[in-house]
């Protein structure tokens, strides 16, 4: 079964680097390759190789040009590629309670109307998809998550917001997001929450892995502002639901 | 404890090393120097491993001052006018400041960037391996921000050593080498042949996110948004408006625009010290050709710890008087309006 799998694009990124391309789209069964790949080369290291960034399509692998040349690196990786099993199966599951609407999800009512039904409607389907870490990217702790429920597939705002809260819980296009630093986006906020992707001086200090499965459950903004203080000092909030 | 002072500095200054390395995958950039072989010129010169922590000086400089003991210091990079406390000073040598005396940078001519090396490093306390400043994470140590009047810098009492200076191989001169692609299929032999036989120049709107390019505009095939992918230093990414971003150390390490080609590790540096306004142009090569480079770039940056010599006080201030007088004609096309920092959502598409 597993040498059925196509070959993926092997392209360049300079001299110390190779983007491993599995599709030009968001797509489930490209990002589940990508992080079999990821997952592959963690398990089995290849020499040269010293850091791998999987994004939704594609694996870009860092690697040192005195240790390994394009041209081997590049065969292996499209042996190890057809070889690994996608990842399919998660190892961790996170939940993650989110205040929705009001102050803390300015677009949420926004949304409905948009989408012709209710905010509770909204928040109830955003809260029943099962989701998956596909890429981490852009800001630190900024995570990208496939499994959003297609009625929730909206295009993003005409005019980016130069400036969105820490801890935004967002929708774009096709995707959902948790964004960890204040910073700009374009997506539409539903949400925040106290959970912090990325904090210095805790451990760990990045909290999700690509490939991590997770959901959302619903608190109020009292809940919210008290996990918010918890989490400042050093507080994981999200729940681990599985060891 | 030993220190020094920043009386005076410029924007765009920042501590910086070798970068952090190891979590791109969860959204944290490498930042570090903009060129490495000016960092680790610097750092040999005063007898530090070639990436330690050093200041980067931007355009406009900057005036440092030894506090509770004698500082030791090492200039290289961009050429600039250098006095200490009146008597000229020179790029690419090692210099002592005693307490209380002043080193005052001025402009960069042909060039963007030097390094500061103070001996025996700066103290800070690493984060991820590193001291190098990356202000939208809070990153950087002793302070998580571009350097600001007043700052203090501790580091190790100057020992006793003679002053030094180092010699390194002119830079090349011609174009900025890329090998093309990741995205070179996102673009027509047309927008291809453009951006390869067009000369650009750096716009002043460019930091250590990235350099926005002035030139032709590059046409896409099949329109600016792609699917987010990684990003290396030296991306060459070409968003809505067609007008070529190059990614620098403190880019987002994913981004939508397709990349039509990478500089090679090599040009980073030289590229990194183009002046905004200078015409340039690109030149592709294959990536064997740019791995060989790489590994003759290595080889020089391994070579420098063996490069500094000793120099006769007189020696220096020849030197020195020479850069000044050149000095006089030079001016830069920078100013500190426009050095500005661009949102990071202008630089990256968020995808």
């Amino acid at each position: 079964m597993a040498a059925t799998l196509a070959p993926p694009r092997i392209l360049p990124s300079g001299d110390s680097a190779i983007t491993v391309e599995f599709s030009r789209h968001i797509d489930d069964a490209a990002n589940q390759r990508v992080l079999g790949l990821d997952r592959a080369l963690a398990s089995e290291a290849i020499p040269g190789v010293t850091e791998t960034v999987p994004t939704y399509r594609s694996l870009l692998v860092h690697y040192d040009p005195l240790q390994v040349d394009f041209g081997v690196l590049g065969e292996k990786l499209v042996a190890l590629a057809q070889a690994a099993e996608p990842a399919t199966t998660a190892t961790r599951h996170w939940r993650i309670p989110v205040t929705y609407g009001g102050e803390h999800g300015i677009d949420l009512e926004d949304v409905a109307k948009t989408l012709k039904t209710t905010p509770d409607d909204i928040v109830a389907r955003h809260i029943a998809a099962d989701y998956r870490v596909a890429m981490i990217g852009f800001t630190p702790g900024w995570s990208y998550l496939s499994g959003l429920h297609r009625s929730l597939h909206m295009p993003r705002r005409q005019n980016p917001r130069l400036l969105t809260p820490a801890g935004t819980i967002s929708i774009g296009g096709v995707q959902a997001g948790v964004q960890c630093l204040a910073g700009p986006s374009g997506w539409h906020l539903l949400g925040r929450t106290a959970v912090r992707t990325y904090q210095l001086h805790r451990d760990p200090i990045f909290l999700l892995e690509p490939g991590d499965r997770v959901t959302f459950s619903v608190v109020d903004a009292d809940t919210f502002a008290e996990q918010d203080r918890a989490a400042e000092n050093g507080e994981i909030i999200a729940e681990l639901m599985n060891p | 404890m030993t220190r020094l002072v920043v009386s005076a500095i410029g924007p765009a200054s920042s501590v910086q090393d070798g970068g952090r390395h190891g979590a791109q995958r969860y959204g944290l950039t490498p930042s570090g120097a903009m060129d490495r072989l000016a960092l680790a010129a610097a750092n040999a010169l005063v007898g530090n491993a070639s990436f330690t922590a050093a200041i980067e000086i931007g355009p406009f400089g900057g005036a440092f001052t030894a506090s509770e003991g004698a500082v030791r210091v090492g200039l290289a990079g961009a050429l600039r006018n250098a006095d200490i406390a009146g008597r000229a000073a020179a790029s690419d040598t090692s210099m002592t400041l005693a307490d209380g005396e002043t080193l005052t940078l001025g402009f960069a001519r042909g060039g963007s960037f030097s390094y500061l090396a103070l001996e025996g490093g700066i103290a800070g306390e690493p984060m991820f391996g590193s001291l190098a400043v990356n202000a939208r994470a809070g990153l950087g140590s002793p302070y998580p921000r571009p350097l600001q009047a007043g700052d203090e810098l501790q580091t190790a009492p100057a020992n006793a050593a003679g002053e030094c200076r180092i010699d390194l191989p002119l830079p090349a001169q011609g174009p900025i080498r890329v090998v093309m692609g990741p995205q070179a299929d996102e673009f027509d032999q047309d927008a291809t042949r453009l951006f390869l036989d067009s000369e650009w120049k750096i716009s002043a709107t460019s930091d250590r996110m990235g350099y926005r390019l002035e030139g032709p505009t590059i046409k896409h095939l099949h329109g600016h948004n792609i699917v987010s992918d990684g990003t290396v230093n030296g991306s060459i990414q070409v968003p809505g408006n067609g007008t070529p971003i190059v990614l620098m150390p403190d880019r987002g390490t994913s981004g939508g625009y397709p990349k039509i080609a990478t500089v090679i590790t090599a040009d980073l540096g030289r590229f990194a010290q183009i002046p905004p306004g200078k015409s340039f142009r690109f030149e592709a090569i294959s990536v064997a050709s740019a791995q060989e480079e790489a590994r003759k770039f290595a080889k020089l940056l391994g070579s420098l710890l063996d490069r500094p010599r000793p120099i006769a006080t007189f020696d220096l201030n020849i030197e020195a008087l020479q850069g000044a007088n050149v000095a006089g004609a030079a001016v830069n096309a920078v100013d500190a309006l426009t050095w500005q920092i661009p949102s990071a959502a202008d630089l990256s598409a968020q995808d």
